[in-house]
């Protein structure tokens, strides 16, 4: 364990730690733009700066080892001053237009100028940025107008979907994230996952899916299991009104042990059949060429009768059972069970063996 | 011209070498027309996006395309209290074109560049990279004249 | 009066730069066989007792950075930082361009301090015609097995100030966008591909072959004894004789300005001088006295840096270079960090709109404000240095501000 002091109060950390890590286990907030958990740290957006005493410069603590003895301090008037600075460097370029804003309320960098009280920037000289927000792709809002450069979504890209399909161009105050040649989404790599949407701390990268359905404080949180396939990612359904108006990540390790909410652009982008009219909630039976309503107990006999007739006329062998990679491991189980046990043929496959 | 591809394919064992690279294709076109993106990320084990940030990074670099003869015009301070500006507008008027433009018939790009390295003799521009030293406007006509 | 003295250019213009022979004839690669002689442990020794100190910008004890390389490291690298960017600047130029071979012998030696086989220079993008001189001296080397089995490759910079910065040079080997990583880990540990690598300047390793075949109590006497040995300046600007010349590091920017440099031309009045590179501070008339070592530069709030001395005469505008030298700085930010990307953009808006006289007193506020955090906010050397011509000539040369001001 590593000893040292911060604000005053002496506190403990495992061998390893950083500065910021050394804080969040012992309840000081220290706040962060670029840092992420799950991706390799960039240092880059200064937020988390602490003053060590002794040392000229201001370290960024996300990146800084923890060192015995060490004095820290996490807010003190210069550090206060200089996240002040951060803030209204970066307001200077942010489209401010939070009435409209689907991150309202759920919003990192909104959050951090109301701390610091950012009314206004003392750093408005000068072109405002003005990109195009025109991509035409349907689930991914760009609007780089909003964009602080953290590089999360470059990062997430890269680390967790592997898509690789943006970067940084450009440098200085003209370095902005693109695709190669700085065109749209659908001509890069881009797999549409939406992890860039998840990591974003603005409202740089939204879900046009969800646009304008509710804003993230009007929504109930529902975690279920996603059913597209039989990984079994854990998604949040996000409901307001009894209505399901978008899915956004569980990052927890707990609450999303299997993906820790990375998602495909199936689980975060495709719920919009949950809602549709087309949906079918009863079993239906064909008559005559027609399909009729009809209750569970009655289509299950049906089904039980007729393969119980198959059977009898042609044998088991006569029967084949083909399950889905889209139903959990348990499903399958019983699918393959009922095959074998109940129909008594070993006619069972399974879409993943093809 | 010697082919991208072949170009580009000769430094593959070079680790981290697709900078040098694109200086090799840079030398042939003078610019990095846009298959040298896709080839350089291919050949590197990069993707597109991350080839294309290397590309924007450096200023010497252009994925834009360039003149025959690039001029760039070093505006750093010791150039400048030298009579950089001047230097300048005198190659912006006897081209008719403004600084990051290329003359219709692609014979010349003008471009800002800082720090050359050749202070003790300012003001300084570069000719596809040969550095002319000590200017003044009136001399643009003859160093236009000796790109031929 | 101070007079020149040769360590690094001993022997410009007395040798062909394109014959090995000449430099062999003239000694060279004895300090490199003295040097292997040794074992590695006492030769970083001998490094570190010469004080020999970095002669890019942090000044760093060069032995003490060599002994940070592990020694049981498989693999280690040593590279050469030959991206003089700094404005003014062009001493790594003449050093290689005269003597080539000072170079490949003094990073071999490093090469053997801290067991490397491969070392690499990195060359600006600007000098394709000295990267060719380069090659064809290590060639040279090579052809008469000087090296060993250290062997020397040359990359080309692409025009990135930043990559000035080692992490930044490194990135920029590597083949990415040359973005300054963040510290620690040091290059000493983890550096160019997560190997131990030293970085050093050009004229840091032309020292090497001097330092070790004179001994470190030798190159110890030379200058300032805190920071000896000799520096090389590029003198520019508004003096007589602009010309690149090697003093011990005792001399006294008077001297160097007046003495060497033939004091201002057309017989005006000196009004500043500008150490460093554009990073450096501004330096008023009353501050000429100082010496030109690093810890005497810091002490009046400017900086040794490169060494290039820029100076300006009465007639100069101080405001409207000050404005200059911030598009310098945003054009050259990478762009990583938020204080410099963004910072060094609006330092640049408030002093284009104090130039043009549209300014208010608020505004140099904004700008004061903005500079003290960068200073100590931002992630490398260049976002923290940026600041610099715009504090010192605010404090030395503020009547000059106050004259663009508007009144209000």
């Amino acid at each position: 364990m590593i000893t040292l002091t911060i604000n005053g109060k002496e506190v403990h950390t495992p061998k390893g730690s950083t500065i910021l890590e050394a804080c969040q286990q012992n309840g000081i907030p220290i706040p962060t733009l670029c840092y992420d958990p799950d991706l390799r740290l960039a240092g880059s957006c200064r937020m988390c700066l602490v003053e060590i005493k002794g040392r000229p410069l201001y370290a960024a603590s996300c990146v800084t080892p923890a060192e015995n003895g060490i004095v820290v301090e996490t807010e003190s008037p210069g550090i206060v001053a200089a996240r002040k600075v951060i803030l209204e460097l970066l307001s200077a370029r942010h489209k401010f237009n939070c009435q409209v804003c689907e991150k309202n309320g759920d919003c990192k960098f909104q959050d951090y100028c109301y701390q610091y009280g950012i009314k206004e920037s003392r750093f408005i000289y000068g072109e405002a940025t003005n990109y195009g927000i025109n991509d035409p792709n349907p689930f991914i809002e760009r609007d780089y107008n909003k964009c602080i450069m953290c590089t999360r979504c470059v990062r997430a890209c890269e680390e967790i979907t592997a898509a690789r399909a943006i970067n940084v161009e450009n440098r200085g105050h003209h370095a902005k994230i693109s695709t190669a040649f700085d065109g749209n989404l659908a001509d890069s790599s881009c797999l549409f996952c939406g992890q860039c949407v998840m990591v974003c701390p603005t409202g740089a990268l939204t879900s046009k899916v969800s646009a304008g359905l509710g804003r993230a404080y009007e929504v109930d949180k529902v975690l279920t299991t996603c059913s597209y396939c039989g990984t079994g990612c854990t998604l949040e359904l996000n409901v307001k009104n009894n209505r399901v108006v978008g899915v956004t990540s569980n990052r927890t390790a707990t609450g999303s042990p299997v993906n820790k909410g990375a998602l495909c652009v199936k689980g975060r982008f495709g719920w919009d059949f949950i809602n549709s009219p087309d949906r079918l909630t009863t079993p239906l039976i064909k008559e005559n060429g027609q399909f009729r309503e009809a209750g569970w107990d009655e289509a299950l006999d049906l089904v039980a009768k007729r393969l119980g007739e198959v059977k009898n006329e042609f044998g088991p062998d006569s029967m084949a059972v083909f399950t889905s990679a889209r139903v959990t491991n348990e499903e399958n189980y019983v699918a393959q069970k009922f095959t074998r046990a109940v129909l008594g043929t070993n006619n069972v496959d399974h879409c993943a063996r093809l | 011209m010697v082919n991208i591809q072949n170009i580009i394919l000769s430094f593959r064992d070079k680790p981290g070498g697709i900078i040098e690279a694109f200086h090799a294709v840079q030398k042939e076109y003078n610019y990095l027309p846009e298959e040298t993106i896709a080839v350089a990320a291919g050949t590197f084990g990069i993707s597109e996006a991350q080839a294309f940030g290397v590309a924007t990074f450096y200023s010497y670099l252009s994925v834009a395309k360039r003149g025959k003869y690039v001029i760039r015009m070093c505006e750093s301070a010791p150039c400048h209290i030298a009579g950089a500006e001047a230097l300048i507008k005198a190659f912006e008027e006897a081209l008719e074109i403004k600084v990051g433009e290329t003359t219709a018939d692609g014979k010349f790009t003008l471009e800002l560049t800082e720090c050359v390295g050749q202070c003790q003799d300012t003001p300084v521009i570069t000719i596809n990279s040969v550095p002319y030293v000590n200017l003044d406007p009136a001399q643009v006509p003859a160093v236009l004249a000796l790109c031929q | 009066m101070t007079e020149e003295k040769r360590i690094v250019l001993r022997n410009a213009d007395l040798i062909n730069p394109k014959k090995i022979e000449d430099y062999m004839q003239a000694g060279g690669y004895q300090g490199l066989e003295k040097a292997r002689l040794m074992s590695r442990s006492d030769l970083i020794a001998e490094i570190k007792k010469s004080n020999l100190r970095g002669r890019g910008g942090a000044a760093f004890n060069c032995g003490l950075k060599w002994s940070f390389v592990p020694t049981d490291a498989p693999v280690s690298y040593v590279v050469c930082n030959f991206d003089e960017g700094e404005p003014g600047t062009y001493k790594d130029r003449i050093i290689v361009q005269k003597d080539p071979q000072s170079l490949l012998e003094g990073m071999a030696i490093c090469g053997h301090a801290v067991n490397s086989k491969q070392g690499y220079i990195y060359c600006r993008g600007e000098y394709p015609y000295v990267v060719e001189l380069l090659n064809l001296a290590i060639d040279q080397a090579r052809g008469k097995g000087l090296l060993g089995d250290f062997d020397i490759e040359v990359r080309m910079g692409g025009g990135a100030y930043v990559c000035g910065e080692e992490t930044a040079l490194i990135e920029s080997i590597e083949g990415h966008r040359g973005e300054p990583r963040f510290k620690p880990p040091f290059p000493g540990v983890a550096g160019l591909w997560a190997q131990p690598t030293v970085v050093n300047n050009v004229e840091t390793f032309a020292n090497l072959p001097s330092i070790v075949l004179n001994g470190p109590e030798w190159f110890a006497a030379i200058g300032a004894p805190n920071y000896p040995g000799t520096k090389v300046l590029t003198l520019t600007g508004d003096v007589a004789n602009r010309v690149s010349i090697e003093v011990p590091t005792t001399a006294t920017l008077r001297e160097i300005i007046y003495d060497f440099g033939g004091g201002i031309k057309e017989g005006k009045k000196f009004k500043a001088v500008q150490v460093g590179g554009t990073s450096g501070g501004f330096i008023p008339e009353s501050l000429l006295d100082t010496p030109i070592d690093f810890d005497s530069m810091r002490g009046i709030g400017a900086t040794l840096g490169t060494g290039a001395v820029f100076v300006m005469d009465e007639t100069r505008d101080i405001v409207d270079i000050t404005t200059r030298i911030a598009k310098f700085f945003e054009h050259e930010s990478c762009g990583k960090c938020n204080p410099c990307r963004e910072g060094t953009f609006r330092a640049y808006e408030i002093m284009k709109k104090i130039n043009n006289g549209k300014a208010v007193a608020q505004d140099i506020e904004n700008l004061t404000i903005l500079s003290q955090v960068m200073e100590k906010a931002c992630l490398c050397g260049l976002g923290q240095a940026a600041p610099a011509p715009i504090l010192t000539t605010l404090k030395h040369f503020y009547p000059e501000y106050q004259a663009r001001l508007q009144i209000h």
